[in-house]
């Protein structure tokens, strides 16, 4: 993928707004503990994905600088799927900080991060070529210039 | 005046811009097709593949060609200039040319039909790790040739066939197209036994390839001079009788040129001589040898050593989707002519393979690197060609070699085919600031509408316009892409969605035909 910085920021988006949502939506009720409520991992889910999001147009900033230093202008598809870890670090902290009191238990954050991290990595190398057919040749834009 | 469908051009119609229907059928028969692909190789397969793929049916296409596969003309060169079957050819793993969208990629249908799971896991490894802990992964010709014949089939390819040379494309009076060939002995569409049949369409798409092979000036100069056409040889041309003679004797070769094609060349001679019992000594000969990494800021630096400067493909990957090509499609004229030339150039990727094999000829004394300007070229003693060479100190060298292979990779200008001098000096077609046909960012030949039809060009012949890759299987898919966009917005056939892309991507899936 050779992204533009409006294309990383438009695919970050449009698939954590669908793919990573939808993947919450499902996966989260089976993370359920005994002592906890679906309520409440929703509450967590929900957030991780919503400052994924959020804490990711400035990531995509970070990233599209980096990018210049590289001859090809592209981004491996190693870079995305390693940068889950600085990413997820990011996301782990605010939400025990947004969770103050009752920190979210660390698996059921991490295995829900991570899942969704790499369902959005393996549509974006592939998948989404399908359904839209002009992405690959506009940087990564969802919205046509 | 009678119609006497002879075939004949007359000369009133060669010195006609513009033809009518009335000029024409004095003496050529008309067939009549919405749209029609010159050319019959990857660029047209990659245009019809898309336009099927979008709702056109077989008879709203022809293809005029030559050839009987759409990997004809390619394999040729490649097999040429030393790339048989199992080799890997240079392309990205999504560039896939029989497949519109990328995916799967040439590694992932490796991985699948390879047998054992240490080879299926070993492409899919290699592309995750591209290019930071491993080379390019790149998929082998034989995988990108039986995948094009699949697809050609389950589009129909040979039902859109018209076989025959083209002669020209001329601008009919009140719209579309006349396209001029000479069908191939006993395949005139008309069965009237024609010289030759004009065929009456809306739009056209030319994709002729190569105009032809070009030799470096001073080893032009010495074949005419001397005529010898057997020493010095392009290594685009069929040349193979030379490994032969070097494997039945002692031999020095010159190789000229320092890209991809030179590279080739290298890795057979010297798996010639490691492996097959030749003994051959390589002398390569720069004209501009790199050192080290090229550019002068961190930004815009490319890799080099070795005397080559290196790049997983012909462009940085940018050029084809990414920040690159947008930048290209803002820039005109000689702006534009100077950043194809900075992100292009002379280039090879880097193979780990290729360095340690170039590494041991080096050590071993039997590949010799030399750089200089070439003074002249001339036959030496016992059947050798002697080059003179003014090195970097200005000292003259004489090198003696029994064979060059002008390994350059030098194109014709697009006037020595008939069909684009022609374009040129009728059709209104004009030269972009490379020399190559002129044209939109939709590939639609500036000059040469001719409402409601519009003329398109693809592949090589295009290079220089706003977009770099165009001599490449993304950069034909590119192409195909923005012209039914363009054709579409004219009202021809209807713009590819995504409901329509996923389904028949999954017609892909399962290789049914296109209806």
């Amino acid at each position: 993928m050779t992204p533009t910085l409006v294309g990383r920021i438009q695919t970050r988006l449009f698939l954590l707004a669908t793919v990573g949502l939808g993947w919450t939506i499902l996966i989260s009720p089976i993370l359920v503990q005994q002592d906890g409520s679906v309520g409440r991992v929703y509450a967590i889910t929900i957030s991780a994905v919503f400052l994924t999001a959020v804490f990711g147009v400035g990531w995509e900033l970070l990233y599209h600088a980096l990018q210049q230093y590289r001859w090809e202008k592209d981004w491996p598809i190693l870079y995305s799927l390693v940068v889950a870890f600085p990413e997820g670090f990011l996301v782990w902290i605010s939400v025990l900080v947004i969770f103050f009191g009752s920190p979210p238990p660390f698996l059921v954050f991490w295995f829900h991060f991570l899942s969704t991290w790499s369902l959005v990595w393996l549509v974006a190398v592939g998948p989404i070529k399908v359904l839209l057919p002009r992405w690959r040749y506009q940087g990564g834009r969802i919205v046509e210039k | 005046m009678t119609a006497d469908r002879s075939g004949e051009l007359t000369p009133q119609l060669i010195e006609t811009g513009t033809w009518s229907d009335e000029l024409v059928s004095r003496t050529l028969p008309i067939v009549d097709v919405p749209f029609v692909s010159i050319g019959g190789g990857l660029g047209s397969l990659a245009a019809v593949d898309l336009l099927r793929i979008a709702g056109l049916r077989t008879d709203d296409i022809r293809v005029v060609t030559t050839i009987d596969r759409p990997h004809q003309t390619y394999r040729l060169l490649a097999e040429n200039s030393q790339i048989p079957v199992e080799e890997r050819i240079r392309s990205d793993a999504s560039s896939t040319i029989d497949n519109i969208w990328g995916f799967p990629s040439y590694a992932t249908r490796e991985a699948m039909s390879a047998k054992g799971l240490a080879n299926k896991i070993a492409p899919l490894r290699h592309v995750l790790v591209e290019p930071v802990l491993d080379d390019y992964y790149t998929p082998t010709a034989g995988q990108v040739y039986s995948s094009v014949d699949a697809e050609a089939n389950r589009i129909g390819w040979n039902k859109m066939l018209l076989k025959g040379v083209v002669r020209m494309v001329r601008r009919r009076v009140g719209g579309g197209y006349f396209t001029v060939y000479t069908p191939k002995a006993g395949q005139d569409p008309t069965h009237g036994g024609t010289k030759r049949v004009a065929v009456r369409s809306r739009h056209v798409h030319i994709a002729v390839g190569y105009p032809g092979v070009r030799f470096l000036p001073d080893l032009q100069k010495y074949r005419k001079t001397h005529k010898d056409f057997s020493r010095v040889v392009n290594a685009y041309e069929n040349h193979d009788y030379v490994y032969e003679e070097l494997r039945r004797r002692p031999s020095t070769v010159m190789v000229r040129g320092s890209g991809i094609v030179a590279s080739r060349i290298l890795v057979r001679l010297l798996d010639d001589r490691e492996k097959r019992g030749a003994n051959t000594t390589v002398i390569h000969l720069f004209r501009n040898y790199v050192r080290e990494p090229q550019g002068d800021r961190a930004t815009f630096r490319r890799d080099g050593r070795n005397g080559f400067a290196y790049q997983g493909f012909n462009y940085p990957k940018a050029a084809w989707g990414g920040q690159l090509k947008e930048q290209l499609e803002s820039l005109d004229g000689d702006a534009r002519k100077d950043l194809i030339g900075r992100l292009g150039g002379t280039n090879t990727p880097h193979r780990r393979a290729w360095d340690d094999q170039l590494e041991r000829g080096r050590h071993g004394g039997w590949y010799r690197q030399f750089e200089g300007q070439v003074q002249s070229v001339a036959p030496g003693q016992d059947q050798t060609v002697q080059t003179t060479v003014a090195d970097r100190a200005g000292r003259t060298i004489q090198l003696e070699a029994n064979f060059i292979v002008d390994a350059t990779g030098l194109e014709s200008d697009i006037s020595e085919h008939r069909v684009l001098a022609d374009l040129l000096d009728y059709g209104g077609a004009g030269r972009n600031p490379l020399g190559r046909l002129d044209v939109e960012p939709s590939f639609e030949v500036r000059g040469t509408r001719s409402e409601p039809g519009r003329m398109y060009a693809s592949g090589s012949i295009a290079l220089g316009g706003y977009y770099a890759g165009v001599d490449s299987f993304l950069g034909l898919q590119y192409a195909a892409l923005r012209i039914h966009d363009d054709l579409a917005s004219a009202g021809f056939g209807t713009r590819l969605g995504s409901m329509r892309s996923v389904k028949e991507w999954w017609r892909w899936m399962r290789q049914q035909p296109v209806p």
